[in-house]
Formats: C-alpha cells, sequence, structure tokens
C-alpha cells in the first residue's frame, strides 16, 4: 500500500519531541522498525482549493477529524489486536476484525480520495489521458458515459458508503463498484478513483441534494494520480 | 394493478420545537426533504411492483425488494422516530411518563443510567448509517426488552417485534448541529425522548405501535 499510509513509531516520536508540524512530511526515512503505526497524511493542497466543488469547511472537518479518528482508532485497535495475538486469544482477535476492516478501511480511503482530488489550479478536472483514457472507452464508450454510470452507482448507495473505479487484476478491465461503510478495495480489484458518498463528505455544503455534489466532484478529480495506479 | 401510495405523515410538533437539542434546520430537512424522498421513492417502488405482480414478472418483482426494503424502511423508521420525540420541556419528555417501561428497564439493567450507558455504547458502535432501538420482543407468553442496531434503513419488524422508542444515527440526523460530535448528539437527544410514546408501544401490541403508517395512506 501506499507510502504515507504507514510510518514507524520509532521515526514519529523522535518527530514528535522535534517538530510536531513537520512531522506528517518527514517520515518515510526510518530505518529502525519497531512496529508500523498509521499516521494522518498530509493534504496536497489548501482546504479551500477545491472549492466551489468542496467548501473548505467541509475539506477541514473531513480532514482533520473524521480522517484523523479513524487513523488513532485503527492504531487503538491494531495495539489491542497485537495485545490479543501475544496472549492467543483468538476471540479477540475475531472480536477486533470488524473493527480494523472499519478504521483501517476509513484511512486508507481517505488516503487514496485525497489523492484523487485536485484542484483546478492543479489539473483537477482534466480528462484521463493514455491507458486510462483508453481503459474507460472502452469499458464505457466515452467518459461522459462512464460518469452518468459512477453518478448513478453513487446515488444508488444506500446508507454510508463510496464508489470506485476499480481494476480486475485478474482480467486488467476496470468497473465501477460500490462498497458498504468503509470497505475498503482490497483483494482482486485495485482502486483507481473514489468518491466518497457518506453524508459528512457533503452535507455541510449539499444538505439532501447529493446529485449536486456528485455533479461537482468531477471538476476537481485527478486524474493524472488516478492513471498511475493503473497497471 | 394499483398500489397504495403513501404520503408524508405530519410532525406532532414545531419544526423547532426540539431546540436547542435539535436544530429548527435539521428538522425540516429531515423530514420535509429526507423522509419525504424515502415516500417517494417507495411509492415508485410499489407502483413498478405492482405492474410486475400484474404481469407476473417474477424476477423484477426479486429485484424491486431491495428498493422496497430500503425505502419503506425510511418511511417507517422515520414516522416512529417523529412520534417518539417530544419537547424537552414536555411532561412527555420524563421518564415518570413511563412507569411500567421503566421498571422493566430498572429490572433488567439495574437503573436509567446504566440503560443510557448501554444504549449510548451500542449507538456509537454503529458504522456507516443506522439506527439504535429498544425492542419489545414478544415469544409466546414471555416477552423481554433488548437493544438492538439495525443497518441504513433496516426496519424493526421481525416476528414478535415492537419498536419502543428508535434514534437516528445517519450523519444527516445531526451533522449541521454537531458535525462530527457524535456523542454530544446522543446526549442531547436523549433530553427529548417521548416517554409517554414508549410506554404507550410497550404496553400495546404490534399494530398499535405500526397505525401511524396505516394513517399515512
Amino acid at each position: 500500500m501506499n507510502s504515507t499510509l504507514l510510518r514507524t513509531t520509532a521515526v514519529r516520536s523522535a518527530l514528535r519531541a522535534a517538530a510536531p508540524s513537520s512531522a506528517a512530511r518527514a517520515g518515510i526515512a526510518g530505518t529502525t522498525f519497531v512496529r508500523g503505526k498509521a499516521t494522518l497524511p498530509d493534504l496536497a493542497y489548501d482546504y479551500g482549493a477545491l472549492e466551489p466543488a468542496i467548501s473548505g469547511k467541509i475539506m477541514e472537518l473531513h480532514h482533520k477529524n473524521h480522517h484523523n479518528t479513524y487513523v488513532t482508532s485503527f492504531n487503538n485497535f491494531s495495539e489491542q489486536i497485537a495485545e490479543a495475538k501475544q496472549k492467543n486469544d483468538i476471540a479477540a482477535q475475531i472480536a477486533l476484525q470488524p473493527l480494523i476492516n472499519f478504521h483501517g478501511g476509513g484511512h486508507i480511503n481517505h488516503t487514496l480520495f485525497w489523492e484523487n482530488l485536485a484542484p483546478t489550479s492543479q489539473g483537477g478536472g482534466e480528462p484521463p489521458t493514455g491507458a486510462l483514457a483508453g481503459a474507460i472507452n472502452d469499458s464505457y464508450g466515452s467518459l461522459d458515459a462512464f460518469k452518468e454510470k459512477f453518478n448513478a452507482a453513487l446515488a444508488g448507495i444506500q446508507g454510508s458508503g463510496w464508489a470506485w473505479l476499480v481494476q480486475d487484476t485478474q482480467t486488467g478491465k476496470v468497473g465501477i463498484k460500490t462498497y458498504a461503510n468503509q470497505d475498503p478495495v482490497v483483494g482482486q480489484f485495485r482502486p483507481i478513483l473514489g468518491v466518497d458518498a457518506w453524508e459528512h463528505a457533503y452535507y455541510l455544503q449539499y444538505q439532501n441534494r447529493k446529485a449536486e455534489y456528485f455533479k461537482a466532484i468531477w471538476d476537481v478529480i485527478n486524474w493524472k494520480a488516478a492513471e498511475k495506479r493503473l497497471k | 394493478m394499483s398500489a397504495p401510495s403513501y404520503t408524508l405523515p405530519p410532525l406532532p410538533y414545531a419544526y423547532d420545537a426540539l431546540e436547542p437539542h435539535i436544530s429548527k434546520q435539521i428538522m425540516e430537512l429531515h423530514h420535509g426533504k429526507h423522509h419525504q424522498t424515502y415516500i417517494t421513492n417507495l411509492n415508485a417502488a410499489l407502483k413498478t411492483q405492482a405492474e410486475a405482480v400484474h404481469t407476473s414478472d417474477i424476477t423484477s418483482q426479486v429485484g424491486l425488494q431491495a428498493a422496497i426494503k430500503f425505502n419503506a424502511g425510511g418511511h417507517i423508521n422515520h414516522s416512529l422516530f417523529w412520534q417518539n420525540l417530544a419537547p424537552a420541556s414536555s411532561a412527555e419528555a420524563k421518564t415518570s411518563a413511563a412507569p411500567e417501561l421503566i421498571k422493566q428497564i430498572n429490572a433488567i439493567w439495574g437503573d436509567e443510567q446504566a440503560f443510557y450507558d448501554a444504549f449510548k455504547t451500542t449507538l456509537l458502535g454503529i458504522q456507516g448509517s443506522g439506527w439504535g432501538w429498544l425492542v419489545k420482543v414478544e415469544t409466546g407468553k414471555e416477552q423481554r426488552l433488548t437493544i438492538v442496531t439495525t443497518k441504513d434503513q433496516d426496519p424493526v419488524v421481525g416476528k414478535g417485534e415492537v419498536p419502543i422508542f428508535g434514534i437516528d444515527m445517519w450523519e444527516h440526523a445531526y451533522y449541521l448541529q454537531y458535525l462530527n460530535g457524535k456523542p454530544a448528539y446522543v446526549e442531547n437527544i436523549w433530553k427529548v425522548i417521548n416517554w409517554k410514546t414508549a410506554e404507550e408501544r410497550f404496553l400495546g401490541t404490534r399494530a398499535d405501535a405500526f397505525k401511524v403508517l396505516r394513517a399515512s395512506i
């Protein structure tokens, strides 16, 4: 998975002692691996940079509060599951699995989501090129036809969840899949592009008019980042 | 080919009656938009289903079940929810309005505080959208109370189950006011539970609890 997802405890504590504000920027240089701890990744743009598609207030809460809660909860339950393993407590390990899936999934999903968004000044909304453009055209005929199907998938989510453009690792083909709650795209499918359909992702700005959010978000999709995920 | 058509039940109080615990803006959107949308989509699905029944189209009938469950669930849940809330200053919002129910709650959980703590923990454990309910389960002559959660808009309609009161844990139920502060929402909505309604549902039958739905046809 992405290098921003896991960093070592040793590096974290060293950085915390030195300069907490730069902690999220350094990181991968850690050599002594103690145990991976998830940290909140920095955004590559300002909170207000995706306006008017997504308001600065939504971005700030979504990143600093929601995403961060997934990170801290994931670390907390990871510690608990490590303890349960040490004690050979299988029942406790199984009981913790849904929490790992939910909070770990929340961390993975949001990390990928921030990356596959960009302000228009940094290429947000510029249509895909190359292999990804070809794959989308092959499967959906055109980018507009794809967007229409993707938005229908988003609108069809009952409750909280995500819609993803995924690549089938068996066939190489791309397709649209929805996932409940924070279930991450793992296993047979590779995440290419995700859109968060939880109400917290749009409610302050769009309230119940979620179709408007689904329409507007294409203005800030970072297709370059999506292309890099395709194999 | 005719299918029943449901309409939005009126709130038993004004949109701002639950303030400061639930804001007027939330109530307006929640009732006027979200609940209405479930009803609109339910009516559309029921109409399509009636046609599929008429033409003996079994695959379409089965295909429609998820949409019917979701939208009917949304209608059922919200209809029950509005009725099991009341302004904080009203007599209905005091647990003294539910003497028999509280007696059984205390017998099971020990006291009101322990019951609240258990309910709160359950609500905060919901992953994604869903509801928390206090449910009376009748099996033969026996009855018990239990706290259950349901995902998305799954309604409490199992055999012998009577929903006593429910709390909506979808983000649209609190986000405009509480943002990600879910625990504060739970603490405050507890102050506007309609214990009189809860007592009536506890003492009554399943049909009594759901009578609001018949009235919305």
